[in-house]
Order: C-alpha cells, then sequence, then structure tokens
C-alpha cells in the first residue's frame, strides 16, 4: 500500500496518458445531456441535449415559457434538474469550481446597491478567485460604458445600467464560457449595439457564449449556432447556414397538371394556394436549379406568370418549427 | 476556497449593515436609549436618597439589567430583521443569482453572512453595551460584577436568534421570517418569566413551561445568564426568593451543560438552514 504512490509516480503508463490527455482537444465549455426539471406538474425542462464547443457563439432561442432560462440555471448550478449531466468545461456542474471560468448575466440583474460598481467588480473577482487590478476592473466599467460612474452607488443606477453593470460582471474574472440570459432586455439602440460589439469581440478572442435572446436579429449576426427549446425540449438546433441555408421559391402558376406537380416535388417540398405555389428548395442546390425548373414547367405546358427566389430568415425559420412543433409531436 | 468565500460573505454583509440605514437607525434608537436611562438613573440617585444602600443596589440592579433588556431586544430585532432579507431577499430580488453561479458553495455563502450578521450584532451589543454601564457607573456608581460573560452572553443571544431568522429566511418570505423569529424571542422571554413565577411558587408544571421554552430556543436561558453576570452577587443572598420572581434579576448562573447545549443549537439551526438553502432552486 505505501509502495504505491511511489511505483504510481515512476509509472511510465502514466505518464503517456497524461500526454495523451494533455494533447486531446479541450472538452466542450458546454454538454448538456437528458436535462429535466418539473416545477410540480409543469414540465419545464424535458430531455434537452446540446453542446457549445470552445470559442463558440450559441444562441438559444424559443418562446415564453419554452425553458431557456430553466436551463441556464441548471448548468450554473442554481436549480438542480431532476435527471440529466452537466458538463462545464470539462468538469461535472456539480462542483463549483466548474464555475471558475464562467461569466454570466442573469435574466433578473440586480447588484448589491450599497456598493459601487467598481466594488460589485472587486466583489466578484474575489468570489471567482481572480485576481484583477483596479485598472483592469477600470477598463471592464469602461467597456460597457460605466467608467464615469465608477464611484456611484448602484443603488442609484438606472435598470439598463445595472444591466451593463451586470455584463462586466459576466466578463470580469477572464471567463472562457460566458452565459448571458437576455443581455439587451433593458438597453437602448445604442446600448444593444455596445453588445453585439462586446459579443463579437468576445467572438474574436475565443471565448464561448451561450446567448438567450429574445432578438432574433442579435442571434442571427453574432451566433454560429442556434438551439431552438420550445415546451422544454429542442425543437431544433445546428449552424445558422443548416437552418437558414434553405430557400424559398415563390411561383405564380396556371395550367399545373399532374407532371408538373411532380416535377414541383422534385425540387422540393412545395404548398399550393390557388394559383400560388411555394417551393422549398434544399441547402445545397446548383445555380441551375431554378431556371432548370422554369424550362421544365414551361416544357409540360404550366404558364408562368411570376418567380420570385427568396432567403428565409431566422424569424420565419423559428416561426414555422415552432408551428409545425406545436401540430405534432415534435420527436 | 471556501474560507475565501465565508470571508468575503462576512466582510459585504458587515459593510451591507454600516452602509444601510440600518446603522443610523440603530444608532439613534440606542443613543435615545442610553440618554433615557442616564436621566432615570440620575432621578433614581436624587429621589431615592433615603434607600439603604442594599436597596439601591437592588433597584441599580433590576434598572440596569430592564435597560439592558431593552439594547438586546433592540439588537435582536434589528439583526433578525437583518438576517431574514439577507438571504430570502437576496433571492427574491435576483442578487443572489449572480453571487452563487460563482464558483462558490452555497453553504460558505450561507455561512459567511452568518458570520458577518454575527459580528455585527455583537459589535453593537458589546459597544452599547458598555456604554451603558459607564452610564449606571457615573450616574449612582455601580459596575456589574462581571460585564464581559454579561455582554458575551448577550452578543450569544443576538446570535441564537439571527441564526434562526436566517433558518426561517430559507423557507418563508423575508419579512414574515424576522416576524416569526421576533415573536417566538417574545414567547419565550414570557414562558420564562412565567416558568420563574412557577419556580417561586413551588409549583413543577408551571415552572417546566420556562425551562422547557429554554431549551427550544435559547434566547430566555442566555439572557438570564447575563443578568446574573450584571446583577449584584449579594442581592440574591440578602434578598433570597423574593427577587426570584423579578424577570428582571437571575437567580442562577448559567451552566457550562446549557452554553454547550446553545452552541449546538445554533449549529443545528445553522446546518437546518445550510440543508434548505442547498436544496432551493433560485
Amino acid at each position: 500500500m505505501t509502495a504505491a504512490p511511489t511505483a504510481r509516480r515512476d509509472d511510465p503508463s502514466l505518464d503517456a496518458a497524461e500526454r495523451l490527455l494533455a494533447e486531446l482537444p479541450p472538452s466542450a465549455a458546454v454538454w448538456c445531456s437528458g436535462l429535466r426539471k418539473r416545477y410540480g406538474r409543469q414540465t419545464a425542462v424535458d430531455g434537452v441535449s446540446f453542446t457549445v464547443g470552445r470559442g463558440e457563439v450559441v444562441g438559444l432561442l424559443g418562446p415564453n415559457g419554452a425553458g431557456k432560462t430553466s436551463v441556464i440555471k441548471i448548468l450554473l448550478g442554481l436549480v438542480r434538474p431532476d435527471a440529466g449531466e452537466v458538463l462545464l468545461l470539462g468538469r461535472p456542474a456539480r462542483e463549483p469550481d466548474a464555475r471558475a471560468r464562467v461569466g454570466y448575466l442573469p435574466e433578473l440583474f440586480r447588484y448589491q446597491p450599497w456598493l459601487t460598481p467598481a466594488e460589485v467588480l472587486g466583489l466578484h473577482a474575489r468570489l471567482a478567485g481572480v485576481a484583477v487590478s483596479a485598472e483592469d476592473r477600470r477598463e471592464s466599467l469602461a467597456a460597457v460604458g460605466l467608467a464615469d460612474r465608477a464611484r456611484d452607488r448602484v443603488g442609484g443606477f438606472s435598470k439598463g445600467m445595472q444591466q451593463r453593470l451586470g455584463l462586466a460582471v459576466a466578463l470580469v474574472a477572464r471567463p472562457e464560457l460566458v452565459i448571458l440570459d437576455e443581455p439587451t432586455s433593458a438597453l437602448d439602440p445604442i446600448g444593444r449595439a455596445d453588445v453585439r460589439d462586446l459579443l463579437l469581440s468576445l467572438k474574436a478572442r475565443g471565448v464561448a457564449v451561450l446567448l438567450n435572446s429574445h432578438l432574433i436579429g442579435e442571434v442571427e449576426r453574432v451566433c454560429d449556432r442556434v438551439v431552438i427549446l420550445d415546451k422544454g425540449r429542442v425543437a431544433a438546433s445546428g449552424s445558422l447556414t443548416e437552418l437558414l441555408g434553405r430557400r424559398e421559391l415563390r411561383l405564380h402558376l396556371d395550367g399545373v397538371g399532374p407532371a408538373a406537380e411532380d416535377r414541383l416535388a422534385a425540387a422540393g417540398e412545395f404548398t399550393r394556394d390557388g394559383s400560388s405555389f411555394t417551393v422549398t428548395l434544399p441547402a445545397e442546390q446548383a445555380a441551375t436549379t431554378v431556371p432548370d425548373l422554369v424550362a421544365d414547367l414551361v416544357r409540360l405546358g404550366v404558364r408562368v406568370h411570376a418567380v420570385a427566389p427568396r432567403r428565409i430568415s431566422l424569424e420565419d425559420r423559428l416561426l414555422d418549427i415552432l408551428r409545425s412543433g406545436s401540430g405534432g409531436d415534435p420527436r | 476556497m471556501t474560507a475565501r468565500t465565508v470571508l468575503t460573505l462576512a466582510a459585504l454583509t458587515v459593510q451591507e449593515a454600516a452602509r444601510r440605514r440600518v446603522l443610523r437607525a440603530l444608532a439613534v434608537l440606542t443613543i435615545l436609549l442610553l440618554a433615557l436611562s442616564a436621566w432615570g438613573f440620575s432621578r433614581i440617585d436624587a429621589e431615592f436618597g433615603s434607600l439603604t444602600s442594599g436597596e439601591a443596589r437592588l433597584v441599580a440592579s433590576t434598572v440596569l439589567n430592564l435597560v439592558l433588556f431593552g439594547l438586546s431586544l433592540i439588537a435582536t430585532l434589528g439583526t433578525a430583521f437583518l438576517a431574514g432579507p439577507t438571504l430570502a431577499g437576496e433571492i427574491e430580488s435576483g442578487m443572489a443569482l449572480a453571487v452563487l453561479a460563482r464558483p462558490v458553495r452555497r453553504s460558505a455563502v450561507l455561512v459567511g453572512k452568518w458570520l458577518g450578521l454575527v459580528i455585527f450584532g455583537s459589535a453593537f451589543v458589546v459597544l452599547a453595551g458598555l456604554a451603558q454601564c459607564g452610564v449606571v457607573w457615573a450616574t449612582v456608581g455601580y459596575w456589574p460584577p462581571d460585564p464581559v460573560v454579561g455582554l458575551a452572553l448577550l452578543a450569544a443571544q443576538t446570535t441564537v436568534l439571527l441564526t434562526l431568522g436566517l433558518l426561517l429566511s430559507t423557507v418563508i418570505s423575508p419579512m414574515a421570517s424576522g416576524i416569526v423569529a421576533v415573536g417566538l424571542f417574545g414567547a419565550t422571554w414570557i414562558a420564562g418569566v412565567v416558568g420563574s413565577v412557577g419556580a417561586a411558587l413551588d409549583n413543577e408544571g408551571v415552572a417546566r413551561v420556562g425551562t422547557v421554552s429554554r431549551m427550544l430556543l435559547p434566547t430566555d436561558g442566555l439572557w438570564r445568564g447575563a443578568m446574573n453576570a450584571f446583577q449584584d452577587p449579594t442581592l440574591l443572598t440578602r434578598f433570597g426568593a423574593d427577587v426570584a420572581e423579578s424577570p428582571f434579576l437571575s437567580e442562577a448562573q448559567l451552566t457550562l451543560t446549557y452554553l454547550a447545549w446553545a452552541c449546538l443549537w445554533v449549529a443545528l439551526v445553522l446546518g437546518l438552514a445550510g440543508m434548505g438553502f442547498r436544496r432551493r432552486d433560485l
């Protein structure tokens, strides 16, 4: 027994294992699997699994009550899941140390009103176990536009200013993962633009971000991937190109026979409303898809009045996913 | 890591108490009480010049205990109403979210808050109590036999009640937790008075009311120990059972067993509060 530690230290296979571990790609910033949470009879989260890679910006989308904030709170250990596993930066989220390099801006942001913003940052740096110089704290406040309010008490701050402070708090301990829950809910348009710039700078620095936002435009501009939640489940997830790569083709046609309908179906899923047809084209499409389709339709005796290709926005896609999910079982 | 969290939260809590209006309100109330008592004690000296020295000591001891009861009431009410909002209020307002998302254990956060409140409450009790003893000494020339023990027991009484306040605040709303804690404090004090009346009348059943309530919530037991340390020790030998039923004089010193029970009680209640807080969804 007593010789074991010495033997272990000299064990070459252990060295090799350590080297192997060191050479492995870093674990995901967030990995969660099978998260479930019920509040009384209400199921808030029902089997949610997703991953946020290192340096990746992932948007969490969904209607009110979809379980987005519950999922975020489970990730951070603020809510205990009934089932499921969470790893933050490769460590089980049960251990508080897993959150050492995680920054968080809650949806319900409020900071000690009897402290100054600089003191709030100092408090969070101490709790995170990170030494942050006064200079760095000033810079953090300047980055969110609070440089000239550093000595005022937080109690006198407007909601927007408190949310800006919340962003500084989330970023103060040099995080590798930042979780932002509705970061622009109290901000004016300038503040929103600032947050977008902040997110882009985090992305450039390789900091992973999980962003819950209702502002789809914001998500579309900064996120690499999105996870769409509905009724506590993942309704869809994927990169923006996967989700938005599809295009739509609107056609106004006369004299469409069965053969022409078959030709339309071959191009993609289509819906018909009188003489209006909407064809959803696949993500990977050749440049000749549309002209070939029109030529074939004309050859089949169809009279073509109008052809309008359209890009599907994230908003359209989100509504589409949520509507189709509400009718049937999203699984 | 845990020790740093505890100390950081303790410092934050003391800072909160100092910067919020609580401190100013406490200071005003205390100064008011001290001034009133100074005036009262000087009247005792002037009006009852004909008292024997023994009687004068009895009066001074009783009134000192009465005033210290007022001070301990301010301290316990103050900290109990501070203890409730500090946890439940922070959970309700969302202030706890950002703090608890840090790499900290919830139990460490709770112990830190508790330690900060203990430091604040004890500092208040010691400062105000010493000032009160000074007032009595200056006006009637009486200095309690054991002020250190007495003040320590008053601080312990404050600690007991604020620990209860913390436990309650993990279960019920902030304001309700303060009210329930203070209500229980008052009920135990009354039960203690009832018990001492029972003891004076040799009625065991009634006396047991006091004993049981002192075990369930040790505030009254500690308060009686503190009174014993503030009053003149010769009084009881001279006046005997006549003073035993007074709510502001105490017959016996605290036993070490009771002190140990009070410590265990605080640890148990804090442990329960920790368990409640750890399981709570925020």
